[in-house]
C-alpha cells in the first residue's frame, strides 16, 4: 500500500558506541541540521533522507543506554517518542553487544512505537564469532531486524525498505512483551482495577513502580500516587529489593533468554588489541605523559596549522577592504564606505577569521573521539579534574582555551553532563588566550627587568588558571550544584574512523559555528565600530591637527571615549585613567584592539615601532599598574565573540551575562586589592 | 577459600573476578549501573584498580569505567577462578 503523505519521521535511537551517528550521516549526508531540544543544552541533529519517492525526516536522538528519568538525554529522548510519535524508531544496536543494546530496544517495543532494529556493527559480531538467528529472533521480539555495517554503507537500503514498510502498518502492542513476575505484575493489575478510568498505559504503570520522578509530575491524582507508593513499599518487602532493580533484571533476563536460542557464540575472545593499548595509554605513569603529548599535538594542530589560512584570510579581507574603499576618492570620509570596509568586512572578516581554528580543533576531537581515545582521555585525567569538580573530558577545551575560548567553549560539547559542561564554558575566559598575548606582549617589556619578564608572564598565566579552579569549585557548589554521582562510562574498543565522519563533524560545527555565533558577533562588532565613530567631530575643529592627532581627537569624541572618560572615576582605585579605561572598551571588540586603541590614545602611527608606544606607557604609568592593567584584561569581560559562542553554546543569554558580568565584577575586585596592597607596600 | 566472602570493590585487586552482591548507592546511580546490566548477581572481572582513579571492569566483554566514588559502596564476592 502506498501512502498518500508520502513524508515518514524516523527517529534514531541507540546507545552510544553503537554507530548511531555514522548511520545517521549515511541517510542524510550533508542534509543535515543541528539544534538544540527546547529549555535543555542536550543536542538535537536532524536530516533528510529522499528514498524511493519518501521524504524521510531523521531525528537522531541522544545517545542513552535507558529510558529512565535520571539523565536529560533519557527524558529527552523518551518525550520525544511519546510526544512527537515518529513514524518509526529505528533502533540502533551494536551487535558485536547484543544484550546491553537490546536493553534500550526493549524499553521501546514497551512503549509501543513503530519499531525496526538495525544490527549494526555486523561484520564484528562475525570476528567475534557470534552467528544470530535473524528470523527466530525477530519472531520471538516480535520486531523487524536489518543487518547493518554503518562506516561501509552496508545494508541501509535494506534498513529504509523495511523502514517504509513498518511505516504502513499499524501499530503493535507490546506492553506485554516481558513478564515482570507474579508480585509486580499483581501490583499492576491491583493499580489498574483500583483506577480503570485512569486512562494510563501499562507502560505508565510499570514507569511509576519504577519510581520515576517525571512521570509522577504528569499525574494529578493524588490517590493513585498514594496507591503507588503503597505498591512500592509492598513490592519492596517481599522482594527485598527496590521494584526498580527488579524490573531491570527482568528485562535482562528476558533478553538473556531470547539470546540464549537465537545468538550463537563460535569463538571465545574479544578485542584483545584494544586491552593492549589499553595497557600501555591507561597505565599508572604513562598514561599521563601520553595524554598531554597528545594534547599538545591537538594544540598545535589547530594553532599552528591555523596560523597559515588565518594569515590568508587576513590577506584577503585586507584586500576587499580596499578593493571597496577604491571606489571613493583616497582621504574620504564617506559613511557608507566606513561602514562597508570598517564595519562590515571587518566584521565579517573577524567571524571567519576564527574558522580555521574551529575546523582543525574539531577535526582533531572527531579523531579523539572516532578512534575511542577520548574515553580513556576523561578516564586518565578524571583524578584531578574531579577533585575541582568537573570531568575529565573538561581539560582538553580548557587547553583549547589557551588558544581561543571561541572553539574551546564550542568544544565543551563533547561534555555530556549539562551541568559540568556550563561550569567549563563560564570559566573558559580565564584561561589566557593568545589574543591577551598580544598586550601581555606591550606591557610586560614596557615595565619589567629583563629578568622579571618570564616570572611575570607565567604569574598571570597561574593566576588565570588557579582562578578557574576555584571559580569551578564554587560554582559546583552553588549555582550549578548537583549529583557529583559517580560515574559509569564504557571504554570503547579502539577502531579507526572514517574520513567522512571526521570531515562531517568539521562541516557540522562550522556551519553551526557561522550561522548561530557568527550572525550575533557581526551584529556586536558592527555596534562597537560604530560606537568607535560617533558621534564625529566637526571637520573644523580638526583642521590644523595631523593624521595621529586625528585619530586620537575622533575617538575621544566618540561613544567609547566618552565612555572611557566617564568611568574613570569607578577605574580610578584600580589604577587606571580614561586612556586605559577607552582602550578597555575597545578591547570588547577582541582582546588585541586593546594595543590598537593604546596606540591611537596615545597618537602612535602604525608605522611606529612597538616600543614607541611602550616608551610612552612606562613614562606614564608605574609597573604596579602595567601589572593591574594585565591582571584586569585577564580576568574581565570576555570578548564578544566568546559572550556569542557562550550564548549560543548554553542557548540562553542568562549564561553569557553572567559569565560577562561576573567575570568583569571579580576583575574589578581582584585589581582593586593588588593595586591598593601594592600601592600600600609602596610599589 | 571461604575466608573472603564480601568485599568492597575498593579492595578488590587487577584481574579478579567478581560476583555482584549489592550497591549501596543512590537510586540515580543503581539505575544506571542496572541501565548497563549491572545488578546483583551478576560477574565481572577487575581489569584496573586504577587506585586512585577510576576502575576498569570487564563485563560481558565491555570495558566499563566506574568511578573511584563507588569503590565504597559496591559490594562483591570475590570468585575462585
Ligand atoms: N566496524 C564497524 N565500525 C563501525 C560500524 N558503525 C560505526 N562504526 C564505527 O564506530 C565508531 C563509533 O561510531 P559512532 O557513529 O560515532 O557511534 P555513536 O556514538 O553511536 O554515534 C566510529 O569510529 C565508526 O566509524 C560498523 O558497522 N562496523
Amino acid at each position: 500500500m502506498i501512502d498518500n503523505t508520502k513524508k515518514i519521521a524516523v527517529a534514531l535511537a541507540g546507545n552510544p558506541n553503537s554507530g548511531k551517528t555514522t548511520i545517521f550521516n549515511s541517510l542524510t549526508g550533508l542534509r543535515q541540521h543541528v539544534g538544540n531540544y527546547p529549555g535543555v543544552t542536550v543536542e538535537k541533529k536532524e536530516g533528510a533522507c529522499r528514498y524511493k519517492g519518501y521524504e524521510l525526516n531523521i531525528i537522531d536522538l541522544p545517545g542513552t543506554y535507558s529510558l529512565t528519568a535520571y539523565s536529560t538525554e533519557e527524558v529527552v529522548s523518551r518525550n520525544f517518542i511519546i510526544e512527537q510519535k515518529p513514524d518509526v524508531v529505528v533502533s540502533v544496536i551494536d551487535s558485536s553487544n547484543i544484550e546491553r543494546n537490546l536493553y534500550l530496544a526493549v524499553q521501546l517495543m514497551e512503549l509501543n512505537v513503530p519499531l525496526v532494529l538495525a544490527f549494526n556493527m555486523s561484520d564484528i559480531a562475525r570476528q567475534k564469532g557470534l552467528v544470530f538467528d535473524i528470523e527466530k529472533l525477530s519472531t520471538l521480539l516480535d520486531v523487524k531486524i536489518v543487518q547493518t555495517v554503518g562506516n561501509k554503507n552496508k545494508g541501509i537500503d535494506g534498513l529504509l525498505d523495511v523502514v517504509l514498510q513498518t511505516s504502513g502498518e499499524p501499530a503493535k502492542n507490546l506492553a506485554s512483551l516481558i513478564n515482570y513476575g507474579s508480585e509486580i505484575e499483581n501490583e499492576i493489575i491491583k493499580l489498574q482495577q483500583k483506577f480503570p478510568d485512569s486512562g494510563l498505559s501499562k507502560w505508565t504503570w510499570i514507569k511509576l513502580l519504577e519510581q520515576d520522578a517525571d512521570i509522577f509530575k504528569h499525574i494529578n491524582n493524588e490517590e493513585i500516587v498514594i496507591s503507588v507508593m503503597e505498591s512500592i513499599l509492598r513490592l519492596k518487602s517481599i522482594l527485598g529489593e527496590d521494584p526498580e532493580i527488579i524490573i531491570a533484571d527482568k528485562r535482562y533476563g528476558f533478553i538473556s533468554g531470547a539470546c540464549m536460542e537465537c545468538v550463537k557464540s563460535t569463538i571465545e575472545s574479544r578485542h584483545n588489541h584494544s586491552d593492549m593499548i589499553d595497557s600501555v595509554v591507561t597505565h599508572k605513569f604513562w598514561g599521563l605523559p601520553i595524554f598531554i603529548g597528545l594534547m599538545y599535538v591537538v594544540f598545535d594542530l589547530t594553532f599552528r596549522f591555523g596560523e597559515l589560512p588565518m594569515n590568508g584570510l587576513e590577506l584577503l579581507f585586507g584586500w576587499l577592504g580596499r578593493f571597496v574603499a577604491g571606489f571613493w576618492p583616497e582621504g574620504s570620509d564617506n559613511i557608507l564606505k566606513s561602514l562597508l570596509v570598517d564595519g562590515i568586512i571587518s566584521g565579517v572578516g573577524g567571524v571567519i577569521i576564527f574558522l580555521p581554528n574551529i575546523l582543525l580543533l574539531f577535526a582533531a576531537i572527531a579523531i579523539l573521539e572516532g578512534t575511542g581515545y577520548m574515553a580513556r582521555a576523561a578516564f586518565v585525567t578524571d583524578r584531578f579534574m574531579h577533585k575541582i569538580g568537573l570531568h575529565g573530558k573538561s581539560f582538553i577545551p580548557m587547553l583549547i582555551g589557551f588558544g581561543c575560548s571561541v572553539p574551546a567553549i564550542m568544544a565543551c560539547r563533547i561534555l555530556e553532563n549539562n551541568r559540568n559542561r556550563i561550569t567549563t564554558i563560564l570559566i573558559m575566559p580565564l584561561m589566557s588566550c593568545g589574543a591577551r598575548l598580544t598586550i601581555y606582549a606591550l606591557i610586560i617589556p614596557a615595565f619589567f627587568r629583563h629578568e622579571l619578564r618570564g616570572p611575570v608572564m607565567w604569574s598571570i598565566y597561574f593566576i588565570g588558571i588557579a582562578l578557574a579552579v576555584i571559580m569551578a569549585r564554587i560554582l559546583r557548589i552553588t549555582l550549578l550544584k548537583g549529583e557529583t554521582i559517580p560515574y559509569v562510562m564504557e571504554l570503547p574498543p579502539y577502531r579507526m574512523p572514517t574520513m567522512k565522519s571526521i570531515l562531517l563533524h568539521m562541516w557540522e560545527r562550522g556551519w553551526l559555528y557561522l550561522r548561530k555565533a557568527g550572525t550575533v558577533i557581526l551584529l556586536l562588532s558592527i555596534i562597537l565600530w560604530a560606537a568607535a565613530r560617533y558621534p564625529r567631530i566637526e571637520t573644523a575643529k580638526l583642521a590644523d591637527l595631523n593624521e595621529q592627532d586625528t585619530q586620537t581627537a575622533m575617538l575621544k569624541h566618540s561613544v567609547i571615549g566618552r565612555a572611557g572618560t566617564a568611568i574613570e572615576p569607578l577605574i580610578k582605585p584600580i589604577g587606571f585613567d580614561y586612556k586605559i579605561g577607552t582602550a578597555l572598551i575597545g578591547a570588547l571588540a577582541a582582546k588585541e584592539v586593546f594595543v590598537a586603541q593604546m596606540g591611537i590614545v596615545y597618537a602612535v602611527t602604525e608605522h611606529d615601532d612597538i616600543s614607541v608606544l611602550q616608551q610612552k606607557l612606562s613614562s606614564d604609568y608605574t609597573p604596579l599598574q602595567g601589572f593591574c592593567i594585565m591582571l584586569f584584561c585577564l580576568i574581565s569581560a570576555p570578548c564578544v565573540a566568546t559572550a556569542a559562542v557562550t550564548r549560543s553554546e548554553t542557548g540562553a543569554w542568562k549564561w553569557a551575562v553572567l559569565q560577562f558580568g561576573g567575570l568583569t565584577a571579580m576583575a574589578y575586585i581582584i585589581t582593586l586589592i593588588v593595586y591598593q596592597a601594592g600601592r600600600f607596600l609602596g610599589l | 577459600m571461604t575466608a573472603q566472602e564480601r568485599i568492597f570493590l575498593k579492595d578488590a585487586v587487577d584481574n579478579l573476578k567478581v560476583r555482584l552482591l549489592k550497591i549501596e548507592a543512590g537510586q540515580a546511580l543503581k539505575a544506571r549501573l542496572a541501565a548497563m546490566g549491572l545488578l546483583p548477581g551478576v560477574q565481572f572481572k577487575i581489569i584496573n584498580n586504577g587506585h586512585p582513579g577510576p576502575f576498569v571492569i570487564d563485563f560481558k566483554g565491555s570495558r566499563i569505567v566506574l568511578g573511584r566514588g563507588m569503590a565504597g559502596k559496591v559490594v562483591v564476592k570475590p570468585l575462585e577462578s
